[in-house]
């Protein structure tokens, strides 16, 4: 069953310059309980995809439907059933992280009793309870994308979008990362949409990778797949020959405060 | 869904406030300073109007303190915007109208306690004015707050840096403030200022205040200081409103 289902899904941006066509009339289907990866190059399109498919930037073309309801029509609709976790985070350092996890369970409508519950259940599977009276300035870049984490799940998505989730973290933060979005599949069903610019996260993570190139969908598949298909021993090698160059520059500074 | 969605935005923002007393005392710090060093300067001088001088000066001082520390109000959502919060609390199903007037109204309960020691600090220093007529001045700084803070979150977002937010507000503020007879009235003014001063829309909240302080309540300068209230609200409910809908949030 198709949770995202889109049709000519197109952004395009007014400049100076003139008409910048970030997205080109994007058709995608994404299948329930699936990890699907965006990969592409800096400017591909792969964050305004998600941006318009999370309901924070309205399509200038196309269609699309988000967890059954009309992104264009009904984009409330899609907001209870999606999670969004930015690449920047969102987190307020003027918070704890108790405040910071009931506020958003409140701004989901759970009462007060319902949303501090649900902030001690998310500190308890994402592993941040000793920190729940800390100020969020107090967290390490790996905590602090837990909280990120955590903030996107407090009502329970069907759909989680998470725009270059590891960027700036450490291996082992990254790897206790991957495990929880695995985790979060097989244990909720939760479909997760990411982008990244790791293709070894790619590989590891994803089931089906869509690759975005000059605002349109270049080629997409499991990754074994698409290594298949372009004759390729890894998946960088895929890439180079899809995109016919190599991958952006990993951003190695740490999640910003 | 509004109201409650309202409340919990109002209730995080109060919240922060109250962490930062730096911040509740120090905003009403310049109009209290006009209180203390300008007014005794104005004391049995022609002012042009009914009432003493205090009754001329504290209404001004009032409007000053809403229209400069509301005007500032955009630097916290442009921190917000920043930090990424904003961004997040869009994604929410929370109602937009909510996320304009959960800041707004704690601006406003901001402005409206440090009038409050504004006009406290009045009484000592020698301001006599019915306590309705100090009542509907709480009135017009609320409104006066709420849509400036409004339109100013509405500036911080659309604006490309936060460091062009500070100058624009500046450019935008102190004309503002001199052409709405904030601390003389303008019926001192040359013709043509006076002239000039009728375009800008808190000369007649001013002006309102200062009827209100002498007692004087049924009158055309009431009736026009309401409506230019009731006209900028709406012009920033709606204005605001739909800036925290858009893209640029």
């Amino acid at each position: 069953m198709a949770i995202i289902s889109t049709s000519g899904l197109s952004r395009t941006f007014r400049t100076k310059q003139g008409e910048v066509h970030a997205v080109r009339g994007i058709d995608l289907t994404v299948r329930a309980g699936e990890i699907l990866g965006f990969l592409g190059p800096n400017g591909a399109g792969k964050s305004t995809t998600l941006r318009m498919l999370s309901t924070l930037l309205p399509p200038t073309g196309g269609a699309a439907t988000v967890c059954g309801h009309d992104l264009l029509r009904d984009p409330v609709a899609v907001r209870r059933k999606i999670g969004y976790v930015a690449q920047g985070g969102g987190v307020d350092p003027q918070e704890t992280v108790r405040s910071e996890l009931v506020v958003q369970g409140r701004l989901y409508g759970l009462s007060r009793t319902e949303a501090a519950a649900r902030a001690a259940g998310l500190a308890r599977d994402l592993d941040l309870t000793e920190l729940l009276d800390r100020s969020t300035t107090a967290l390490s870049g790996g905590q602090r994308r837990r909280l990120d984490l955590a903030l996107g799940l407090t009502h329970r998505p069907a759909l989680l979008f998470l725009d270059e989730p590891t960027t700036g973290l450490d291996p082992g933060s990254r790897a206790a990362l991957w495990a929880l979005v695995r985790r979060l599949r097989d244990e909720y069903g939760t479909t997760v949409v990411l982008t990244t610019h790791y293709l070894d996260e790619a590989d590891a993570l994803a089931d089906r990778l869509v690759i975005i190139d000059g605002g349109v969908v270049a080629a997409e598949g499991s990754p074994a797949a698409l290594k298949a298909e372009h004759g390729a021993d890894t998946l960088q090698d895929a890439f180079l020959a899809i995109t016919g160059r190599g991958p952006a520059p990993v951003d190695t500074t740490p999640v910003a405060v | 869904m509004l109201v409650h969605d309202t409340a919990v935005l109002f209730g995080r923002y109060v919240r922060q406030t109250l962490r930062s007393p730096f911040q509740i005392f120090f905003g009403a710090l310049m109009p209290l300073l006009y209180l203390f060093f300008f007014g005794p300067l104005l004391t049995g001088l022609p002012l042009g109007r009914a009432g003493d001088s205090w009754q001329v000066l504290v209404p001004g001082l009032l409007l000053q303190l809403g229209l400069f520390g509301a005007s500032f109000a955009g630097f916290a959502v442009i921190m917000e915007k920043n930090w990424g919060v904003l961004e997040r609390m869009r994604v929410t199903p929370v109602s937009r109208l909510a996320l304009l007037l959960g800041r707004t109204l704690r601006d406003a309960a901001l402005f409206l306690f440090q009038a409050v020691l504004l006009v406290l600090a009045a009484l000592l220093m020698g301001l006599r004015a019915p306590l309705a007529g100090i009542l509907i001045g709480f009135g017009f700084v609320a409104l006066l707050t709420f849509s400036l803070a409004s339109l100013s979150y509405v500036l911080a977002l659309r604006l490309p840096s936060p460091q062009e937010f500070g100058p624009a507000i500046n450019t935008l503020a102190m004309p503002s403030m001199l052409l709405s007879g904030l601390m003389l009235p303008m019926a001192l003014a040359p013709g043509w200022l006076d002239v000039l001063s009728h375009f800008m829309p808190f000369r007649y909240l001013v002006d309102a205040v200062r009827d209100a302080y002498v007692g004087h309540y049924a009158t055309a300068t009431m009736l026009y200081g309401v409506l230019a209230a009731a006209a900028l609200t709406a012009l920033a409910v709606t204005v605001g409103t739909r800036t925290f809908r858009g893209a640029q949030a």
